[in-house]
């Protein structure tokens, strides 16, 4: 019986430069990754996102910011003779020899809609949006899947529990890419659900940061009209300049800094 | 004392929870909330195969056991129920044990080393009702009660806190408090449970029957350990009272409201407010309510 070829020993190979037409010169080894099943060579330093570029793929959806913000290049992977799934950002998790992946750019979880004016800061409503709520049995798989190391099942706790403010917290990191509620048992949609904690909390729980209203104040009365309407006659070379000169907070600076022009405060 | 609430009691039943910490702050004890908790499971899963439903009650068995506790005590009769038995599968069933472990591979293990309580057993066995009979400072003389305990503390036989057929812990506290008990045949009678969510109508006839031998036995409340007894026996009296007509209606009270009542707690901390029926004008009557304390607070 042959061994198969995912449990054989990951290996390297050398890039095969000269077989191989468009190689960049110091890329390094190439090692074989398995994306959705095919294998393909790729250079061993590359992101799974540049590594499947480099294999051919092109990405119209599912790329996202490249940064690392945004969750829409989320990736599930396994390592060869290992039955775990592991996950990671496609822009951030560098490839490994014998990865097996795919990328699931959207999960087509359940996202309840409702008149968000309407709402009150009570714990009832997002069990009224949410029911699925409570089929929450507290397995932890979502946290295991979470990319960003967000503690799923202690929000979807934290909500059971009617504290919204800690749901709202424990789930600030969430990126949205879905992948708690793609490995749920219990189907629940957790990061639809934390958004609308979140933006409970945000309206209608957290104090309101008097400094905020006051900026949205005048800026509804027109204080910044004529500098946006000058910024939108400039140049694109005039616009390049401005931001290059603009002037930055420095890395450590005093609490009581301020720019040098004011003129925008 | 590593203190596990449960999520009803942040919820429905604020009442339940505000005059237990309270109480038990009066008797010496502190409940410390454990810091990371998830839902108990809400019922011990009966099915022999089912070990997914076990989890949830086995990983706040695990969170008592990070805190270096060994004990943990509950409000809810029904999380004391679903923590126990989770804590005797996981005790009695080494294969389970392994698995339910090997499944929860991100958490410590779980070797059965928690001891689960009910409040009411920490009052009578830690405490004893000498030590709170020397606590009260209003004994709440004149008023008259029926215990009920519902299924979950004393049934099934090895999760019980006493007797399975006759307990008696909840009479013992209540007369430590100067409560005139009243015997109550159906005080282990079933509430109808969850089947308030699929056969609301069958809940009604047994919160009739309870809570009519209640009144027949001349009890002016009654008093429940379980947040679920309590939202059936309460939100079908309306029910009742429009099916059966002649319906006078009866308090239900949470045993720790009482105790801490008498232990001096003020009346507001116990959030009279948030029980079913007229509480604060029945123990007004009976001139249980500090007046001079009430106004105080708060000014």
């Amino acid at each position: 019986m042959s061994v198969p070829e995912e449990n054989k020993d990951s290996s390297t190979v050398e890039a095969p430069v000269a077989k191989k037409k468009g190689v960049p010169e110091g890329v390094g080894k190439l090692i074989p990754v398995y994306v959705m099943g095919k294998r393909y060579e790729v250079p061993e330093t590359l992101t799974i996102m540049k590594a499947m570029e480099y294999a051919g793929f092109k990405f119209i959806r599912g790329c996202g910011c490249r940064g690392g913000i945004c969750g829409a290049c989320a990736t599930v992977y396994r390592r060869a003779g290992d039955y775990r799934l592991r996950v990671g950002l496609a822009c951030q998790t560098v490839v490994e020899p014998n990865m097996y992946l795919t990328q699931i750019p959207f999960y087509p979880a359940n996202r309840a809609s409702c008149d968000f004016s309407q709402l009150t800061s009570s714990p009832e409503e997002i069990f009224k949006l949410y029911p699925e709520l409570f089929r929450c049995i507290a397995c932890n798989l979502c946290t295991k899947a979470c990319p960003m190391d967000v503690e799923v099942m202690d929000y979807i706790a934290a909500l059971k529990q009617g504290n919204i403010a800690r749901a709202a917290t424990l789930s600030f990191n969430c990126i949205q890419c879905g992948l708690c509620a793609s490995r749920c048992m219990g189907e629940l949609p957790q990061y639809h659900i934390a958004q609308l904690a979140r933006r409970i909390y945000g309206s209608k729980i957290a104090p309101q940061a008097e400094h905020l209203v006051e900026v949205a104040a005048a800026g509804s009365s027109g204080k910044y009209d004529a500098y946006l309407e000058a910024l939108m006659k400039m140049s694109e070379e005039e616009l390049r300049r401005l931001y290059q000169e603009r002037e930055m907070e420095p890395e450590i600076a005093p609490e009581d800094w301020v720019p040098n022009n004011k003129e925008y405060l | 004392m590593s203190y596990y609430p449960g999520c009803t009691l942040k919820t429905k039943a604020l009442n339940f929870e505000a005059s237990a910490i309270a109480a038990m702050a009066a008797l010496g004890v502190n409940l410390v909330e454990l810091p990371r908790w998830n839902c108990c499971g809400t019922v011990y899963s009966m099915a022999e195969d089912d070990l997914a439903h076990h989890i949830a009650p086995v990983r706040n068995l695990v969170r008592v056991s990070e805190q270096g506790s060994g004990k943990v005590v509950t409000l809810c009769s029904f999380c004391y129920n679903t923590l126990k038995r989770a804590d005797l599968l996981m005790r009695n069933s080494p294969e389970k044990r392994d698995a339910i472990n090997a499944f929860m591979d991100e958490e410590i293990d779980y070797q059965g080393d928690v001891e689960v309580v009910h409040l009411l057993e920490v009052l009578r066995d830690d405490l004893g009702w000498e030590e709170i009979a020397r606590e009260v400072k209003v004994p709440l003389e004149g008023l008259k009660v029926v215990p009920y305990y519902g299924c979950t503390l004393t049934r099934p036989q090895e999760a019980a806190i006493d007797s399975v057929e006759n307990p008696t812990v909840l009479q013992e506290l209540l007369r430590v408090l100067g409560v005139t008990v009243l015997d109550f045949p159906l005080a282990t009678e079933c509430c109808g449970s969850f089947e308030i969510v699929s056969r609301p109508d069958s809940v009604t006839e047994r919160a009739y029957a309870i809570l009519g031998m209640a009144l027949r036995k001349g009890a002016e409340a009654i008093v429940v350990s379980c947040p679920l007894c309590a939202h059936n026996l309460g939100q079908q009296q309306p029910k009742i009272a429009e099916k059966y007509g002649n319906f006078p209606g009866i308090p239900i009270i949470y045993f720790t409201q009482l105790l801490a009542l008498a232990v001096g707690i003020s009346p507001e901390l116990c959030r009279f407010d948030l029980n079913f029926g007229e509480v604060e004008a029945l123990l007004e009557k009976k001139g249980l309510l500090p007046q001079c304390e009430r106004s105080g607070v708060g000014e």
